[in-house]
């Protein structure tokens, strides 16, 4: 050792399983990417540009983080990419492009780089990103413009190119007059015609929803398969999407069972707004849930009653952001609470419970 | 691969590439110029040298013996002259004593001693641990731990009432337990009978991983119509040849953490050490040789082959072929095995395989945890790799070990087989180990 070649000597195991963080963060960004090209269909060129700035606001956002913490690149992990696409679904796509960026660099830097980076992030950055838009922007942010317009691939909406700090102009007007097939009333999505007119629409056609004019993103349907595709390629852990869409089904069936004419049905609850979104796609990030079988499974039914108290009490239409926020939030403590009970410990014991 | 195969939770499925040596009948290698027996070699007080500077050996006589008993004699594995004992590098790290030995050419492979037993069959229990003990086997499945030990009852306990023999062979590459138990079931069963009878134990259920279902076929055609021994398949699964897992898998009995197989009424030997037991005690003879899997991509003659204890790595691997001069060579499994410092380290007791790898261009990349919950999902002791991982790199040792039951941790290297971030969790998880340890030693 002394006189011959240097050797690096490492610890076992020697070998080990392909799969590395940037295969899985490649393919949450696969998963994405069929819900994105649908978004583009139903909204457009806005949607392109939309997407486009948030991502290239994203990158920019987190290389500069990385200049500044004194990191390597991290650009290669995708991980900017999946918070830019993320965060892209949950706004809507007439929200003026400096909106977007703004809210993209408040994802990167407030939800990621000011915890330290990726892996210490205590929220789900797409989620810090839409709640900065939303504080900033309540008015932009729940101006949904109609879907399918017409004109979507020759233009785009009158709102997208405002020049920053300017008021956009009334999409309400606009969307009325461009379009009168279409049905859109700017901001009325379903959640809020059920909670603000008691206008239910039919869960069956949110779930699939070819072609109704005051969608929010893609259809739930949609968005199940793609989140089922990495489920089967066990990249995302299946329990919490699992349970909180059971948890969010049983918690509002009660309301509805004791007043079917008040509250909306469980179907309902589970295709409307951005619940299959965040239980797919945002919940099961996984830096900002929990490791520990039962916490995942308590996780999810803390994400799905807060869900629906906020939309069916609250003063908000959809609750999900606010939700999935708080779960991450309380990720940590969920985890000490669950900790797994070791092989052979007795009851008891110290260091946690029973596992399942 | 079964459902309602026996098993125990969690654990992993690594490729398991047997068939590159599992099919090869065990030969024999030639002795190489010197020998190097370290008198540490096992767990528990060292050997006390019993030859000196210039002295002839014969093949099989005894070099070293037990100091009390938690200790073993070593013998010599070829004829020759000793040439010094002195402090030599070992495949652990630190230098320790051993007992060099230059091989005389032409050494013939006669075993030229040995002590032979008045009728076995008639030893008391404490009589037949004598015997074992004098025979100087540990445990050849990889943790080197003297077979009597475990045998004997502690005052004041009940003897086990099941010994299991361990044919689990989890991990990948290896096959010498497998070429054992296909060539030398009659070994092996003895072994089994002389360890019955020493330990206590009414039966004795030899556990095999499912991707074996030859050597259980012959194993069970061998039994005899009064063995209280049966054969029982457990499910092809990493780490299922530790003892924990396998004593669940086979018994649903669950060691108590902190606690040892006689807890639950259980003593565990490797087939390989029960194997060389029914042969060696018997004729009154020690271990001297054990078999070896020399495998991996690096070698170009892989097989398994015997091996005299204190063969330099080196020449094993110049006998097998070595295919690049850039290779990594792992004594043991690629799950639990070491890597070896120099080729000059020699085999001993615990070295099950001799794994030869390409040496990896630079290491993996390793990334933040991302919390991903793989090495909780793969943790067999059902602890919570993550959040020691992340206590690890804050140095906060103590909470590991006090809260997160770090102490259970048995380094089987699931959770950093799984880890999509390449984090070395093993290896934190011993250092913090070593700190404790030494924390706990000056606070002492």
């Amino acid at each position: 050792m002394k006189n011959g070649p240097q050797i690096e000597l490492r610890p076992s195991p020697h070998i080990h399983a392909p799969r590395d963080v940037v295969v899985i963060m490649r393919n949450v960004v696969l998963a994405t990417l069929p819900l994105i090209a649908f978004y583009v269909w139903q909204f457009g060129l806005s949607a392109i540009a939309h997407v486009a700035v948030i991502t290239i606001t994203c990158l920019l956002a987190e290389r500069l983080a990385n200049r500044l913490l004194g990191q390597a690149s991290t650009l290669g992990d995708y991980s900017a990419v999946i918070t830019a696409l993320l965060l892209a679904l949950t706004v809507p796509p007439s929200l003026p492009l400096w909106m977007g960026a703004v809210g993209a660099a408040a994802a990167i830097g407030l939800g990621k780089a000011f915890f330290g980076g990726l892996g210490l992030n205590v929220f789900n950055p797409a989620l810090v990103g839409r709640a900065f838009i939303t504080a900033a922007f309540p008015v932009a942010v729940n101006a949904w413009p109609p879907a399918y317009w017409e004109g979507r691939f020759s233009g785009f909406f009158p709102t997208t190119f405002t020049a920053p700090l300017m008021t956009p102009p009334d999409l309400g007007a606009w969307a009325a007059k461009a379009n009168k097939a279409v049905d859109a009333v700017s901001g009325a999505t379903p959640l809020a015609q059920m909670k603000f007119a008691h206008a239910q629409q039919s869960a069956i056609d949110l779930f699939l929803h070819a072609d109704a004019g005051n969608v929010t993103g893609p259809p739930a349907i949609l968005i199940m398969l793609c989140g089922l595709y990495l489920a089967f390629r066990r990249m995302l852990d299946w329990r919490i999407p699992v349970s909180i869409m059971a948890f969010a089904a049983a918690f509002s069936a009660v309301f509805w069972l004791a007043d079917p004419a008040r509250y909306p049905d469980p179907l309902f609850v589970l295709a409307s707004g951005g619940l299959m979104l965040g239980a797919w796609f945002m919940a099961t990030d996984m830096v900002g849930s929990p490791v520990t079988p039962r916490g995942v499974v308590i996780y999810g039914a803390l994400i799905a009653v807060v869900t629906v108290v906020i939309r069916l009490f609250g003063g908000m239409a959809e609750g999900v952001m606010y939700a999935i926020l708080l779960g991450n939030a309380a990720a940590p403590l969920i985890d000490q609470y669950t900790t797994p009970r070791p092989f052979g410990a007795r009851r008891g014991k110290k260091g946690g419970e029973d596992g399942p | 691969m079964s459902f309602i195969g026996k098993s125990f939770r969690h654990g992993i499925h690594p490729p398991g590439n047997k068939e590159q040596t599992a099919g090869l009948p065990i030969r024999r290698l030639a002795f190489p110029p010197r020998l190097v027996v370290h008198l540490d070699q096992f767990i528990g007080r060292q050997a006390r040298p019993i030859v000196r500077r210039g002295q002839e050996v014969a093949r099989g006589e005894p070099i070293a013996e037990a100091d009390g008993f938690m200790s073993l004699p070593l013998f010599a594995p070829a004829t020759g002259t000793v040439r010094d004992i002195r402090l030599m590098p070992s495949a652990r790290g630190p230098r320790s004593m051993a007992i060099i030995i230059d091989v005389r050419e032409a050494s013939s492979q006669r075993v030229r001693w040995a002590r032979p037993v008045d009728d076995p069959e008639g030893m008391t229990p404490e009589e037949l641990i004598g015997a074992i003990q004098n025979t100087g086997i540990s445990g050849l499945g990889g943790a080197a731990f003297p077979m009597h030990v475990k045998y004997a009852v502690p005052e004041g306990a009940s003897p086990p009432d099941v010994l299991v023999a361990n044919g689990a062979e989890c991990e990948p590459w290896l096959s010498a337990d497998h070429r054992v138990m296909l060539e030398r079931p009659d070994d092996l069963l003895a072994g089994i009978r002389i360890a019955l009878r020493a330990s206590g134990a009414k039966r004795a259920v030899i556990g095999i991983e499912d991707n074996k279902p030859d050597a259980a076929r012959v194993l069970r055609e061998h039994i005899g119509g009064d063995d209280p021994i049966s054969v029982e398949l457990v499910e092809t699964k990493y780490p299922q040849g530790a003892e924990k897992m396998l004593i669940y898998a086979l018994l649903g009995r669950k060691v108590p953490a902190g606690g040892l197989p006689r807890d639950v009424g259980v003593v565990v030997s490797n087939v390989g050490s029960l194997a060389a037991l029914g042969y060696l005690l018997p004729r009154g003879e020690g271990l001297i040789e054990r078999v070896v899997t020399v495998a991996g991509p690096g070698v170009e003659r892989p097989g398994n082959y015997i091996v005299p204890i204190g063969t330099p790595a080196g020449f094993v691997l110049r006998e097998a072929g070595l295919r690049s001069a850039n290779a990594e060579v792992i004594f043991g499994g690629p799950m639990m095995g070491l890597d070896v410092p120099e080729l000059d380290v020699p085999v001993t007791m615990g070295v099950s395989g001799i794994l030869v790898k390409e040496r990896p261009p630079e290491a993996r990349r390793v990334w933040p945890c991302i919390r991903c919950a793989r090495c909780v999902d793969a943790c067999p002791m059902l602890l919570n790799p993550s959040q020691l991982g992340l206590l690890a790199r804050a140095a906060r040792y103590e909470e590991m070990a006090e809260r997160y039951n770090l102490m259970d941790c048995f380094e089987c290297g699931c959770c950093a087989y799984v880890c999509p971030s390449n984090i070395p969790l093993v290896q934190y998880f011993r250092v913090a180990k070593i700190i404790n340890r030494e924390k706990a030693m000056r606070e002492a």
